[in-house]
């Protein structure tokens, strides 16, 4: 009990992840501003943006709508982003094995902050935020069946592995599966999936800073928006963990933790990289994408997996 | 100092409020937000909802419509929350200082905690006055 408390809290759970993700956050900023010839901010802003809002500013309950669902969203948001994390990140760093099926639990565990978001934004009565957590719902709904088949096509690959950590078992034993040529396409699937997820700018029609005014975010202020802001920061950091845990070869032991960070900064690095070099796109855009040209990457990868390719 | 100030004042989110303007300080503030200036470096982002506001930023004279959604605006802010005042129409008035639909130059309808001059103040003028007002708190 007491040890998997430790593990929740501590290490690799609530406050190791929020640390390593405000760090990538701060990466993230900082090739942003490097893109755009900027200076870009300080090292620990990822840290003051957050305790700025959790100790000194105040909250405002909305005066329409639920209170109670309003200010649970984000603890809900926290709580699933820091239980996949945790679910990932033992097997990654060969702490525990997991049990059999985890990667399922992953899957809807990581589902989890983005419908909170639209619990909490629905629950606030704004209308942008409505605008938000529809447009957030249609997102959900184009990318989760490419996720889905992307997580179905690496246990197809591993061999019928349902858990975690045979599937990094089995690609330390053979070649990692980025390797081949279907890994290569679930890679590119995979990427354009944490975008939507993280509502990076390709597909930031949920929080469209421009015409929403931070949409699914809007009504939130203080301690709330804080935890908001690290259950993204924990995503940031999670999600490559999980596609470098998926595809690129997880964690030897020993000196290779530093080889888990090049392969985490990396993925991280593509993901701000497209984020700095493509425009928004519209909600019907997005839909088609994923529905028609990233399911069938994905379905191309599958054939070849059963070829074995 | 504390710790809390501290934070507060490496991470103002600014929540620009354009009265009636002239365009020029509107220009000027985001001149801020380029490359050549760049505020992010002190931590500084624009914001699009006034309620992860920390700075409200009013510029132009401020007529008796905008009165009323000036003083909306502040009263939906979280706070502890820092007022300036921007351009010469932001803190007197300027040349509408006498104008009929003229509804007082900001401080008279909330409290101000800097004032930047100009018309337009440059935007070296307006990071110096941000970080002035960084450190008084």
């Amino acid at each position: 009990m007491a040890v998997n408390l430790l593990y929740f809290f501590i290490f690799p759970g609530l406050l190791f992840m929020a640390l390593v993700g405000g760090l990538l956050s701060w990466f993230d900023r900082k090739i942003t501003a490097r893109v755009q010839f900027r200076k870009g901010p300080p090292l620990l802003q990822p840290f003051y943006d957050f305790f700025k809002l959790l100790l000194v500013k105040e909250t405002i309950l909305p005066k329409q709508g639920s209170a109670f669902v309003f200010l649970l969203a984000p603890v809900l948001a926290l709580f699933g982003a820091t239980m996949a994390g945790l679910f990932i990140l033992l097997p990654l760093f060969n702490i525990e094995t997991g049990f059999r099926g985890d990667i399922i639990v992953i899957f809807y565990l990581l589902t989890l902050p983005s419908f909170s978001y639209i619990i909490g934004a629905l629950a606030s009565g704004n209308p942008l935020g409505a605008v938000g957590a529809s447009r957030e719902m249609k997102l959900i709904i184009s990318y989760e069946l490419t996720f889905l088949l992307l997580v179905a096509a690496v246990i197809m690959k591993s061999g019928q592995q349902f858990d975690l950590d045979s599937v990094i078992a089995a690609q330390q034993s053979a070649t990692p599966f980025i390797g081949s040529i279907s890994g290569v396409l679930l890679f590119i699937a995979g990427v354009f999936c944490i975008q939507a997820k993280l509502a990076l700018v390709p597909f930031d029609m949920p929080e469209a800073e421009a015409e929403l005014a931070s949409g699914i975010y809007i009504e939130y202020s203080g301690p709330p928006y804080a935890m908001i802001k690290l259950a993204k920061y924990i995503m940031l950091f999670i999600l490559p963990a999980f596609l470098v845990a998926l595809l690129m070869n997880g964690m030897n032991p020993g000196i290779n933790i530093v080889w888990l960070i090049l392969k985490i900064l990396g993925v991280v690095l593509l993901l701000t990289l497209i984020r700095n070099t493509n425009p928004r796109v519209k909600i019907k855009q997005a839909s088609r994408f994923f529905l028609v040209w990233m399911n069938l990457l994905v379905v191309v990868a599958i054939v070849l997996i059963a070829l074995g390719l | 100092m504390g710790f809390k100030d501290y934070c507060f004042r490496k991470s103002l989110w600014v929540f620009h409020f354009g009265g009636a303007s002239c365009n020029n300080c509107d220009i000027e503030i985001l001149d801020c937000l380029t490359p050549r200036h760049d505020l992010e470096r002190f931590g500084i982002l624009l914001v699009g909802s006034i309620r992860h506001a920390d700075v409200l930023l009013v510029n132009g004279s401020i007529n008796r419509r905008d009165k009323d959604r000036l003083l909306e605006l502040y009263h939906q802010a979280p706070k502890p929350l820092l007022v300036v005042a921007i351009g010469a129409c932001g803190c007197t008035g300027g040349i509408f200082a006498e104008g009929i639909p003229f509804a007082g130059p900001v401080d008279k309808i909330i409290p101000v905690d800097a004032y930047i001059p100009g018309c337009p103040p440059k935007p070296e003028a307006i990071i110096a006055g941000i970080i002035k007002l960084a450190g008084k708190r």
